[in-house]
């Protein structure tokens, strides 16, 4: 069994999430072994409470940036040092069953996209993740129930399996699945693509409490309204620099 | 530059999962055909271990090998019991052998015949599981047999009907119901839902991932079906030749293959 690399917490840092100098390139062999290289020295520091912005152009490497953040993505080097219940450890040395506990307690995701259960009712699917915690069913689904009400989410669906939601549909079960957990880092994929403008302003509310409750949020929006709203910095792909919401943005 | 963790050690984290099965450089070949080379896994508990590969990847051999199916040419497989002892399973004394392979694991083979007992009915094939481990109240097997056709979905009025009579798909949820009923921790299936027609497969895995997650099983699932790992797999392993080329998170390796193998695998298949 190799060794994971993992840190006493150290106190001379409050930053949740930590990628330090990522490089990822992917090499298409069908393709005559042709290398694209997305990630060419990326680092992001994100401190509870805070919410970073990716922006740049498609193609940019935003979403590569993203998925290697919740190790969907594995890099070729640089370190991902997440602070992990007591520990700092770094994703990239993770072995599987670290990463799904760390997926499990440490860091969420909001995909755009919902990969559909067959039969299993939008109520169960979003109730997952609290239930693989160890909370008692009826609590999960207390709190999902919430959730769903808050996102407008008609209460004739609940019972359904969600295979023939709308893309919105879809969408507010990702995000009540993901933020009925309380996780330290949340990772949000669009999750306003598809949304109308009242369920936007409900999911710009959510955040703003999870910002306040100290989790640190990572999103890329291409709602421009959005992110100017929610967002405290923006790393800006493309050019590869940082700036702070207001500086360079007016 | 001073970085958050220059000051920290780097020190081994202690694993608080212990493994349910490691396998370690295990070894099988068939003369010169070499179907298993130096092949090394680890399972931990609950966990979904889905293994892909071509036909003769390798992959049917190597579970094989490690239900002990087969002698394996090196290596070792060793496995957890519920009394916490570390076994090494090719080593063991058959008659303890046998009496894990009942009690602790169960085999889901690809084809329910080879299974199932075609020539006695479907209560019994579930009851005499149950008899196999001490089951000896006729009125409590026959009940918890009929409890178990109810979990995979098969009317109760068919207990007293034979396999033969039963559609593919039923025999292969008749064949789970027979593996699960004695409450076994690992399970290893091959291909489970081969030969079935795409709307039998989804009911299937439907039902196959929910008996995992409540019945809290470990499994090792072989198959080359893409769309089958992705909803059950908690983690891959890709054979080619014998040989793990890949592994990895499901997600890892399907969304960002980093073997040429892998990348073709992907790729040649139809996205859902």
């Amino acid at each position: 069994m190799t060794s994971t690399a993992i840190s006493p917490s150290p106190v001379s840092t409050n930053s949740l999430l930590w990628a330090d100098n990522l490089h990822k390139r992917f090499i298409l062999h069908a393709q005559g072994g042709i290398c694209l290289p997305v990630l060419k020295g990326t680092s992001l520091k994100v401190k509870p409470g805070e919410c970073v912005i990716l922006q740049g152009p498609s193609g940019s490497g935003k979403s590569t940036f993203m998925r290697s953040l919740y190790a969907n993505y594995r890099v070729d080097s640089g370190a991902i040092w997440v602070k992990h219940g007591e520990n700092r450890i770094d994703l990239t040395q993770c072995q599987p069953h670290e990463l799904m506990a760390i997926r499990q307690k440490t860091i969420g995701y909001v995909s755009q996209f919902l990969r559909v259960i067959p039969r299993v009712p939008a109520l169960e699917v979003a109730a997952e993740p609290l239930m693989e915690l160890g909370l008692e069913a009826a609590a999960a689904r207390d709190n999902v129930r919430s959730l769903f009400r808050r996102l407008n989410l008609p209460e004739r669906l609940w019972s359904l399996s969600p295979t023939t939601f709308s893309g919105g549909e879809k969408q507010r079960l990702n995000i009540a699945r993901a933020f009925s957990v309380d996780f330290p880092i949340l990772l949000l994929d669009e999750p306003t693509a598809a949304l109308d403008a009242a369920n936007r302003e409900v999911v710009i509310e959510l955040i703003e409490e999870k910002k306040a409750r100290g989790c640190a949020l990572i999103g890329i929006f291409h709602d421009e309204q959005v992110w100017q709203r929610v967002g405290n910095r923006v790393l800006t792909f493309g050019r590869e620099d940082e700036t702070a919401l207001g500086e360079s943005h007016e | 530059m001073i970085t958050d963790c220059d000051e920290a050690r780097l020190i081994t984290m202690q694993d608080r999962l212990v493994p349910l099965l490691t396998v370690e450089r295990l070894s099988k070949a068939y003369g010169a055909v070499v179907a298993c080379d130096r092949v090394s896994l680890s399972l931990y508990p609950g966990q979904v271990l889905g293994i892909i590969g071509e036909s003769g990847s390798g992959k049917t051999t190597l579970l094989k090998a490690i239900a002990t199916h087969l002698p394996i040419d090196s290596g070792r497989v060793c496995y957890t019991s519920t009394a916490g002892q570390a076994l090494d399973l090719h080593e063991l004394p058959l008659p303890r052998r046998r009496q894990l392979m009942r009690t602790e694991w169960g085999f889901v083979q690809q084809n329910p015949r080879d299974g199932l007992r075609m020539n006695v009915t479907a209560g019994a094939n579930i009851g005499e599981r149950l008899m196999e481990v001490g089951g000896r109240h006729y009125g409590q097997i026959r009940q918890t047999a009929g409890l178990w056709l109810d979990q995979v979905e098969i009317s109760q009025a068919r207990m007293d009907d034979f396999p033969h009579t039963f559609s593919g798909g039923m025999q292969q949820r008749l064949q789970l119901a027979r593996v699960l009923v004695t409450s076994p921790r690992l399970v290893l299936m091959d291909e489970p839902t081969g030969g079935l027609d795409v709307s039998v497969q989804a009911k299937l895995l439907d039902l196959i991932r929910s008996l995992v997650r409540t019945l809290q099983l470990s499994v090792i699932l072989v198959t080359h079906d893409i769309g089958v790992v992705r909803l059950l797999a908690h983690r891959l392993l890709v054979m080619q030749g014998g040989q793990v080329v890949e592994a990895g998170l499901t997600d890892q390796v399907l969304d960002d293959p980093q073997h040429p193998y892998t990348q073709q695998l992907v790729s040649a298949t139809l996205v859902p």
